[in-house]
């Protein structure tokens, strides 16, 4: 055993301790960790804010004379702080109007371009694979199980009869999808778990 | 109460309890198990391998501190393998935080193999805008960076970023992903600029992922901290991720018993119900 002798390891190591005293049940510990924890996030944005965005985009280049480079931005944000002013507050849907229009340009091409076209390709898969039986059923997986899938989530029609059927295979899918996505889940944590013990023996005790 | 009662109301603190001495056990008596990597894992170390000797690679490290467990071991392990294959890296994030920790991961790898910040590497830290700036860096890398380091050092006299002006010049970006940063970089740098992807993920994120990998729109997705064990196996250096994995596999199968345990406990208490 070879405690460490760092002060910050010392405070990680009692932050982690308070944190996991939750598991038995709230008490002051924990209480205080969580407040540090929501106070330092709250400070970190702002300084966040502050030093990648609006200090270099907005700040520098008017301190510096360079008004006109960033005139535009400045007055979209003056118009975006007007929603303060009950008087004057529709101005700000110009700045919303322009962010949510760069927001949809940016968003309808990614989603089009970049997922929808290749994931629908992704499908377009052969039946039959000469002599490759794995890849074969791989592919009558993934194909019918994006069309019995789609075929859940089509409302236009009531889901009886044989599109019924269908859809309830579609359920089956879907139900694989969320028992993998909960396996994996499950591992995430316990990685999360597996670093702090990681934490407390090593750095902290010394013990490994 | 009945004993099929009683394990289906097994109190939560004893469950956790049980819980940390599993997860404690494997690393205090060094117990590993055996694993074969994955063929995910396999495909994106046979492409780095398959690049030419000094290929740019770009790391992006969109991660933070919660997610260190299982992405930190992974980019250590791909940093041994950039630069015993003298790639040139080039480190940057869409997470303000994941640049220190991912500084962190290069200085120590790079002392290792004795290479030198702005010659084999170089920080280019982080800047704002997720799809904006990938698309930037589609038409100019340095001018999205402003042609600035980190530290505000000029990028054009550092040999590191000598021929790089676009994704033309990548050979391959790797991005670590806490969160949706990777679904922007195959639908903004690969599909409108062909940008060769690989993506390592926490395990949350990976399932998510595969539908990219399946269409053909990045290379690999290495999935959590089974990934990250794998990658240090290939590289032939055992770190925290090996070790952690023998501790997953004990805590997973602890999971599976209390499963097992509550439904038959359910199940059980239902029929008496019924009764």
């Amino acid at each position: 055993m070879h405690l460490s002798t760092s002060i910050w390891v010392w405070v990680a190591a009692f932050f982690t301790l308070a944190i996991f005293s939750f598991l038995y049940k709230d008490n002051p510990f924990y209480k205080f960790a969580e407040s540090v924890f929501v106070g330092s996030s709250a400070a970190f944005a702002f300084l966040n804010l502050w030093f990648f965005d609006v200090k270099p985009k907005l700040w520098d280049p008017i301190a510096s004379g360079n008004i006109l480079a960033v005139i535009v931005p400045l007055i979209l944000s003056i118009l975006m702080l007007t929603r303060f002013i009950p008087q004057i507050k529709w101005l700000s849907r110009w700045a919303i109007a322009f962010a949510v229009g760069m927001g949809a340009g940016l968003g309808i091409v990614g989603m089009l371009n970049g997922y929808l076209v290749p994931q629908l390709k992704g499908t377009f898969l052969p039946l039959w694979v000469s002599g490759d039986l794995a890849t074969t059923v791989n592919n009558w997986f993934l194909v019918f199980g994006t069309v019995f899938t789609i075929t859940y989530f089509y409302f236009s029609k009531p889901i009886k009869g044989k599109f019924g059927a269908a859809a309830k295979v579609g359920i089956v899918f879907i139900m694989v999808a969320f028992g993998a996505s909960f396996g994996y889940t499950i591992m995430a944590r316990v990685s999360l778990l597996i670093g702090r013990i990681y934490f407390l023996l090593h750095s902290w005790l010394g013990l490994i | 109460m009945n004993i099929f009662e009683s394990m289906s109301k097994i109190d939560r603190r004893i469950i956790y309890l049980i819980l940390f001495i599993v997860a404690t056990v494997p690393f205090l008596f060094k117990v590993e198990i055996p694993m074969k990597p994955t063929s995910d894992v396999v495909e994106a170390y046979n492409f780095i391998n398959s690049l030419p000797e000094g290929s740019a690679v770009i790391i992006s490290a969109d991660y933070d501190a919660s997610s260190m467990p299982e992405l930190q071991p992974m980019l250590t392990a791909i940093l041994r393998q950039l630069f015993s294959r003298n790639m040139r890296v080039l480190v940057m994030s869409h997470w303000a935080l994941g640049v220190p920790l991912a500084q962190k991961a290069v200085e120590e790898v790079a002392r290792e193999y004795g290479k030198k910040y702005g010659v084999d590497y170089v920080v280019l830290g982080y800047r704002p805008g997720l799809q904006a700036v990938m698309v930037s860096m589609g038409k100019d890398i340095p001018k999205t960076f402003d042609n600035v380091d980190y530290k505000n050092r000029p990028l054009k006299d550092m040999p590191v970023m000598q021929g790089i002006k676009n994704y033309d010049d990548i050979g391959v970006i790797i991005g670590f992903e806490a969160g949706s940063v990777g679904d922007f970089w195959a639908q903004f740098a690969n599909a409108r600029y062909g940008a060769r992807i690989i993506l390592g993920s926490t395990a949350v994120v990976a399932p998510d992922l595969y539908p990219y990998k399946q269409a053909g729109q990045i290379i690999a997705v290495l999935g959590g901290l089974r990934a990250a064990a794998d990658y240090e196996n290939l590289v032939h250096h055992k770190g925290t991720a090996t070790y952690g994995m023998t501790t997953q596999a004990f805590v997973h199968f602890l999971i599976i018993a209390f499963i097992i345990l509550g439904n038959i406990g359910y199940i059980a208490t239902q029929r008496k119900r019924r009764s």
